[in-house]
């Protein structure tokens, strides 16, 4: 009896509840988008306006006419960290979870360890370390730095996946006479995609979003990222609303984009570093 | 000679007592060569960890027990001072502040994040049409980047022209200032930081009650028991070693934010948001004139108080597997 009722108790007014939930939830959101399309002088109206009635893209252009190099460098340092990461993680997990690395706990305790230093603490010692080595303002020294969130997480995730890899898969490729590299690259790495698709989405995410290491490490740099530039912007010219959420909405770009297409990967991610099964 | 070989190539453990012997001269050679591969396919990692996080991090202490003006951090000739710089922190009048509104900030930002994931997560769990869109949608705030939000809740929590004195205005409140009044600044970046991290908290609670059979509810629902008796008798209980390990990771989380805080009032007016974690960063970069030497002496501090949850954290996974 319970079973044949299932289908008809889903009533529609927790629909309606979610719905309006989510719409709670996700006004500042709207907000943002709205303000950027907002005219300038609609800016300080009393009521502010709640729809963009009368939009304007002024906003926009300006972002596409500032902030494009910016959008670049951004893209430059989230794939740089992205295959920074893969490189460093995807073996380490390896030779964690299947190679029985001698002081493998110690290892992992070390990373779960690094996970919880703080990103301001980080930002200080790189800056007197790329001081004396002449990194600040570079690039490549920010990839480096924005990789510290990713690389702790990265090993930990592909060696849960790892260690689930079926014995027998390794075995046999043991016995047709392949190395540990061979079975790495031909087995492994291929059965860990989903793996290696949810930490370069992570490293990406968390190094386009990064805030702290470029405002400390990279802001007299001649590239600097979108957040930098959103920053700089806000200083610069607080009367401009529309073009800071304009730019604003274009640095949400990528995260859209993942949430529609990589959805499920952001789902195991989140819990992947909280929850074991 | 058949059933040697046979027991010698079965996975160690599997093959009965008597295979053992021969297996033993094999296994004995196996890990001694697979060592070397596992360490050189970990020797990056090793490499990674000691030149970007052990040397920072010494560096780091090797600031805080010298006394490092912008000067002797060109020159590198800065004079040695032991503890000098943390007695001076801990004496500080802005130390007792900070560390309350820390505490403030942690403690107000995981308690409403954590009840207000639970209370959507067994919302979301009942299943109804567009369930799986919704809660997917709720991901956006965790995945914009901080600077966005941060930015947009400044925008929307503006003294002047904000649509939060706006709405509260047509209901007779008179004009607040969010973020210009010491009453209030505290407050605000603790309301933004709670939505943020409301879908990292139902994520993972929604995660742990798909670990609750089914069965269980079905038994208290024909035994007469209401929603409300079901959550407090079944969901909450069973969830509780999810509870503990969320909100530990929420707190360890939340004492480092320094971009919601510094983006939305610079940890002011006065001191009036500054955390640890913002005092830190205000000394080093905050400023025209860095101070790297107390900032990384307060650095330091966060970090201990980091690590004691992070052992709490870990102390507790660890019983939890055990079981």
């Amino acid at each position: 009896m319970t079973s044949s009722r299932r289908p008809m108790r889903k009533p529609w007014w927790k629909t309606a509840l979610g719905v309006g939930f989510t719409a709670f939830m996700l006004f500042p959101v709207y907000w943002m988008v709205n303000v950027s399309l907002t005219q300038t002088s609609d800016l300080r109206a009393d009521p502010p306006h709640w729809f963009p009635w009368n939009p304007t893209f002024e906003g926009y252009t300006a972002v596409f006419g500032d902030q494009l190099p910016a959008l670049g460098t951004s893209l430059l340092v989230g794939l740089g960290c992205v295959a920074l990461t893969i490189v460093i993680a995807a073996p380490a997990g390896y030779a964690l979870a299947l190679l029985n690395l001698r002081g493998g706990r110690t290892l992992n305790f070390l990373l779960l360890v690094a996970q919880m230093i703080p990103a301001v603490v980080m930002a200080m010692g790189f800056y007197a370390v790329y001081n004396s080595l002449g990194l600040l303002n570079t690039v490549g020294g920010l990839i480096v730095a924005d990789s510290t969130v990713a690389v702790p997480f990265g090993v930990l995730l592909y060696s849960a996946f790892m260690a689930g890899i079926p014995r027998e898969l390794l075995q046999a490729a043991r016995v047709d006479g392949a190395g540990a590299w061979r079975t790495f690259r031909s087995i492994v790495l291929p059965v860990s995609r989903n793996s290696t698709l949810t930490v370069a989405l992570f490293a990406f995410l968390w190094a386009w979003s990064d805030f702290i290491f470029a405002s400390t490490l990279n802001r007299n740099g001649e590239l600097i990222p979108i957040t930098l530039g959103i920053y700089n912007y806000i200083g610069n010219n607080t009367t401009q609303w529309n073009a800071i959420m304009a730019t604003a909405v274009v640095a949400s770009v990528p995260a859209a984009i993942l949430l529609v297409v990589a959805q499920r990967y952001v789902a195991a991610g989140v819990t992947a570093g909280a929850v074991k099964d | 000679m058949i059933t040697t070989e046979a027991t010698a190539g079965a996975p160690p453990g599997v093959g009965p007592g008597a295979g053992r012997l021969p297996a033993a001269p094999r296994r004995r050679r196996g890990p001694a060569a697979s060592q070397w591969a596992a360490a050189g396919f970990a020797a990056p990692l090793l490499v990674y960890l000691i030149l970007f996080y052990a040397y920072p991090l010494w560096r780091n202490i090797d600031l805080s027990v010298h006394d490092y003006t912008i000067r002797a951090f060109v020159q590198g000739n800065a004079e040695f001072v032991g503890f000098e710089k943390y007695a001076e922190v801990f004496t500080s009048a802005a130390f007792p502040a900070a560390l309350w509104n820390t505490a403030v900030f942690t403690v107000v930002s995981i308690v409403f994040q954590y009840a207000i994931g639970l209370a959507l997560a067994v919302f979301f769990r009942s299943g109804f049409r567009l369930s799986g869109a919704l809660r997917a949608m709720f991901l956006v705030p965790w995945l914009l980047p901080l600077i966005v939000s941060a930015s947009t809740w400044a925008w929307m929590l503006n003294s002047d022209n904000g649509i939060v004195n706006s709405v509260l205005g047509a209901f007779g409140v008179e004009q607040i200032n969010w973020l210009t009044s010491p009453d209030t600044a505290l407050l605000s970046v603790t309301i933004a930081n709670i939505w943020l991290g409301i879908p990292f908290n139902l994520v993972i609670l929604y995660s742990g009650l798909q670990n609750i059979p089914g069965e269980v509810y079905e038994a208290a629902s024909l035994d007469g028991a209401g929603a409300w008796r079901q959550f407090w008798s079944i969901t909450f209980p069973l969830l509780r070693p999810v509870s503990a390990i969320t909100l530990l990771l929420g707190l360890i989380y939340t004492l480092k934010v320094v971009d919601v805080i510094w983006i939305m009032t610079t940890g002011g007016p006065g001191n009036a948001s500054t955390t640890l974690a913002i005092w830190s960063y205000r000394e080093a970069f905050g400023t025209g004139q860095p101070d790297f030497s107390p900032a990384a002496a307060v650095g330091n501090v966060l970090i201990v108080i980091a690590l004691v949850f992070g052992f709490l954290h870990l102390q507790l996974q660890r019983r939890q597997e055990e079981s």
